[in-house]
């Protein structure tokens, strides 16, 4: 008595002739995957925009610090901006909650929880995810986790101000916006696991018949990946939240060293602590983390570049092994975030080899990208510029990573400047181009309408030019041994005084990359309405099955007016014997 | 639309949905109660002095609360091997037994608690404290979970066996396999603490 | 088929009490070592190493994972890599230190406990 897929959809022949659901259930509640990737998005794409202007603040403070912030500065409030000229505690504040904004309430929601919810499901032939009601709890855990970030940022002493790494013992001794970070975090960990879960069995047990592994989009592989790094690296976070909790709010130490004295106090706990174990159980999360950041946009560049060159992906079988061998040792390199913290030779040689051997598979997949440019007919298509845009952005960011995961050059360049223009041209210039990729790519898929291609192009370009004039100049800083995370840019350091005034040039590319931002949000808003409507679901004359298979938006129960049967790999362009020039996944031979 | 492979094995992988999703969750449980065995260890590693548990802590009611969890584990798959054998009334029986199992845990942690309160040992009394109310506080919270999934498919949630056995016995095996991953932290968690 | 089937979950049945009584045994080994004299390394390995046996039992065939598809494993043994490294990478951290070297563990043999 097996329950095949018809077999299933034959016994329940009301399926399709249902009550309707009410405005809560439709669109608040829904445990549809395509409605809960949509909330993903707008959720996201609000966060990320509010984490870029806590970011623009800290710009006008890092060009001109200690001046009155105009227009704004009066709004802050007394404790943030006295006078208008922001505190330095509010300037960490600004620091610690751009960064956990932008990693955890934007940036990954948005690729994981948008565009993975919205795509994975039609891309393998799958009527919804495995587990729907998992998976509207799952937005519902994160919703409330970013309203509790939001919220610490108007309790006494305001939001986080310890980094977005939360170090123990400062966070320990911090105020209460860090417990609210802590309960946020909670909430956004519990969103991301019951979300994983339900990522690896969709994506194992409901895909289409004729779907197996090697016939996969690479997307779909990128989030499989990705979904294990979060399943398996976010407890320990958890529990270290849990612990740092503990500490704040029970009175233990463990993160708490004996004999901490603060401010001529001696603090008033057990001791017996460690602040090293914090980091350990952080960065043990946090750097497989960053592969969960840079994964997914990855796969969103695969498929565009694919699709604009019209021939397959140079490399697909070296795409794959590369990017499971990477998710792999992702587990193994992150104390390399920690070559600072006095650990001896052995270990730090540990962790340096095995930081080296994970830029290889980093090297195949960009490689396999640039190679797959070789010989395509490029099509200059909106998405396929930001695709294009992300590759020698990225090449930037993973080469700057290498002086840092080198435990000797890493001494002079820890903590300064240079690190955060590497992390940031892998996730800004990286991973936000390919998210913008996507979103131009997959629009028409979600709406039935295309976005504007003028608008598109000047966004691109305002914003890949910009985006070089905030980050580049912080490899110059670094390199002349500027900190990071100071309050006033380095005013006060001699050897600070000859890269200063490229801090007025960052701050200027910053507040000219949130212009650039205009032409998107017009066009974004104006197309859902005004958009030219596509004339058929395959916008972009795709392979793939949430092109091939399902109409423009897909059907709202099911996704696919017919079940799918996938014949053949996933980017079989220009292939002979097709009327069309291209052979659709689910096409059976020579149609 | 019906999501496929709910209730019936999917071919190739052998697996229905649900049980691939508790092993998945079960894995990351793993690392989550793998994070605060490593705090044990380099917090204990680190320290100039560190208890032998059993000076502190209640060896012989922790003997029997393992005991204790050790028939639960019986008893739950005894629930679904009845389950199997289409033997609902049998079930219920074994079922409600792992439940009274969870709440004789759940007295004997209490009883251990409270004297440790009253001889003042809180977590804030040193590190070798606060791991170890951190630790049991954990998986007693985790024994409570599944003894509302057992009250749950005691009681409304019965009412599936009716409409639908198999994914009712699918959930109850479920529900097994997370009760018997309580009991495996429980079997690394008792020698750690109250024996080393 | 329901015969067979009914011998198949009976043969199951003997399994499980077998472990119970394993479980039982067991875990009286274990405290019966606990009062016996050895060194702390000593006694870390065999409670560890007990507590091994017990687990695999429960997991085997509780959990019947002894029958259990190929894909499970390949999900615990991942599991089962990245939870030694965790265990064991920041342990090798501590250990490794420059500068002052660590408390050997022998020093944690002292019964009372210290309150700083």
């Amino acid at each position: 008595m097996s329950k095949s897929p018809e077999a299933v959809a034959a016994s329940h022949p009301h399926a399709h002739g249902h009550h309707e659901d009410g405005f809560l259930r439709k669109y608040v509640f829904s445990i549809d995957h395509k409605v809960i990737g949509v909330q993903y998005a707008l959720t996201s794409l609000c966060f990320l925009f509010f984490g870029f202007t806590l970011m623009m603040l800290m710009r006008w403070q890092l060009a001109y610090p200690g001046s009155p912030i105009p227009l704004i500065g009066a709004l802050l409030g007394e404790s943030a901006a006295p006078g208008g000229i922001m505190a330095p505690e509010f300037y960490n504040s600004l620091g610690a909650m751009h960064g956990t904004i932008m990693v955890f309430l934007g940036v990954v929601p948005l690729a994981v929880g948008a565009f993975g919810n919205f795509v994975v499901p039609l891309q393998i032939g799958a009527p919804d995810m495995a587990f729907p009601k998992l998976n509207m709890a799952s937005y519902w855990c994160f919703l409330p986790g970013g309203l509790v970030m939001l919220a610490s940022f108007f309790v006494p002493g305001g939001a986080a101000n310890s980094g977005w790494t939360s170090y123990a013992p400062l966070s320990n001794i911090a105020t209460t916006g860090q417990t609210l970070w802590l309960f946020g975090m909670v909430l956004l960990i519990t969103s991301s696991l019951l979300g994983s879960v339900n990522f690896i069995v969709t994506i194992i047990q409901l895909r289409a018949r004729g779907l197996t592994y090697m016939r996969f989009p690479f997307f779909v592989w990128a989030q499989l990946v990705t979904s294990f790094l979060l399943l398996l690296a976010f407890p320990p976070l958890e529990a270290a939240g849990v612990l740092q909790l503990m500490d704040r709010l029970a009175g233990t130490s463990f993160f708490l060293p004996t004999g901490l004295v603060v401010s001529g106090v001696p603090v008033d706990a057990s001791g017996g602590g460690s602040p090293l174990l914090w980091q350990h159980l952080f960065w043990f999360l946090a750097h497989p983390e960053v592969y969960v950041l840079i994964l997914p946009a990855m796969g969103i560049v695969a498929e565009i570049i694919a699709n604009n060159t019209r021939k397959p992906l140079w490399g697909y079988k070296s795409l794959v092994y590369s990017v499971i061998f990477l998710g792999f040792m992702s587990f193994i390199v992150w104390a390399h975030h920690m070559f600072m913290t006095g650990m001896g030779t052995t270990i730090s040689n540990f962790f340096q080899t095995t930081t080296m051997i994970i830029s290889i598979p980093s090297v195949v997949i960009l490689s396999a990208l640039f190679l797959s440019l070789w010989g395509g007919s490029i099509r200059y298509t909106t998405p396929m510029l930001f695709a294009l845009g992300f590759l020698p952005m990225f090449g930037i960011g993973g080469l700057t990573g290498l002086p840092l995961g080198l435990a000797a050059s890493d001494i002079h360049l820890h903590d300064t400047y240079y690190v955060i223009g590497h992390f940031h041209y892998v996730v800004a210039p990286g991973t936000i181009l390919a998210l913008f990729a996507g979103i131009y790519y997959w629009f028409p898929k979600v709406t039935g309408r295309k976005m504007n291609e003028t608008l598109g192009k000047i966004h691109f370009w305002g914003t890949i030019v910009c985006m070089n004039i905030v980050f580049m100049p912080m490899f110059i800083q670094g390199l002349a041994g500027v900190s990071r995370r100071l309050y006033d840019g380095g005013q006060q350091y001699a050897h600070a005084q000859g890269v200063l005034e490229w801090n007025v040039v960052m701050s200027m590319g910053a507040w000219t990359l949130a212009l650039a931002q205009i032409p998107f949000f017009i066009n974004f808003f104006r197309s859902i309405r005004k958009g030219e409507k596509v004339k058929d679901g395959n916008t972009w004359e795709a392979t793939t099955l949430e092109w091939t298979a399902a109409p423009s938006p897909p059907v709202a129960h099911g996704n696919f007016p017919v079940e799918p049967v996938v014949y053949r790999g996933p980017y079989e362009y220009s292939a002979p014997g097709f009327a069309q020039g291209y052979a659709p996944q689910n096409a059976p031979e020579k149609a | 639309m019906q999501i496929p492979y709910t209730v019936d094995v999917r071919p190739d992988t052998g697996l229905y949905n649900a049980k691939l999703g508790i092993w998945l969750f079960l894995a990351s449980e793993v690392m989550l109660f793998g994070a605060l065995f490593s705090t044990y260890i380099l917090l204990r590693v680190a320290a100039p002095v560190w208890p032998h548990g059993s000076d502190i802590l209640n060896v012989p009611l922790a003997t029997v609360n393992t005991m204790v969890l050790i028939t639960s584990s019986v008893t739950m798959v005894m629930t679904w091997v009845a389950l199997k054998l289409k033997q609902f009334g049998r079930a219920r029986m074994w079922l409600t037994l792992t439940f009274l199992c969870g709440v004789g845990f759940m007295v004997i942690k209490s009883i251990e608690y409270s004297a440790k309160f009253s001889h003042h040992l809180y977590p804030s009394t040193n590190t070798f404290m606060a791991i170890y109310f951190t630790l049991t506080g954990l998986h007693g919270l985790h024994v409570l979970g599944g003894m509302l999934v057992m009250a749950y498919f005691l009681g409304p949630g019965a009412r599936m066996w009716n409409t639908e056995p198999e994914r009712y016995t699918n959930r109850i095996e479920v529900l097994g396999l997370y009760w018997h991953f309580v009991d495996l932290v429980w079997i690394f968690l008792f020698p750690v603490l109250y024996l080393l | 088929m329901s015969e067979s089937h009914a011998h198949d979950v009976s043969k199951h049945v003997k399994s499980y009490v077998l472990v119970f009584v394993g479980l039982a045994v067991l875990t009286a080994v274990t405290v019966w070592i606990a009062g016996l004299q050895h060194t702390v390394m000593a006694g870390v390995v065999l409670a560890l190493i007990i507590a091994t046996i017990k687990g695999s039992m429960v997991a085997s065939f509780f959990m019947h994972l002894i029958s259990e598809r190929k894909g499970i494993y390949w999900v615990l043994a991942l599991t089962a890599i990245f939870f030694l490294a965790l265990i064991f990478l920041p342990l090798g951290a501590f250990m490794d230190q420059q500068g002052t070297p660590l408390h050997s563990t022998g020093a944690v043999e002292t019964s009372s406990h210290h309150v700083p």
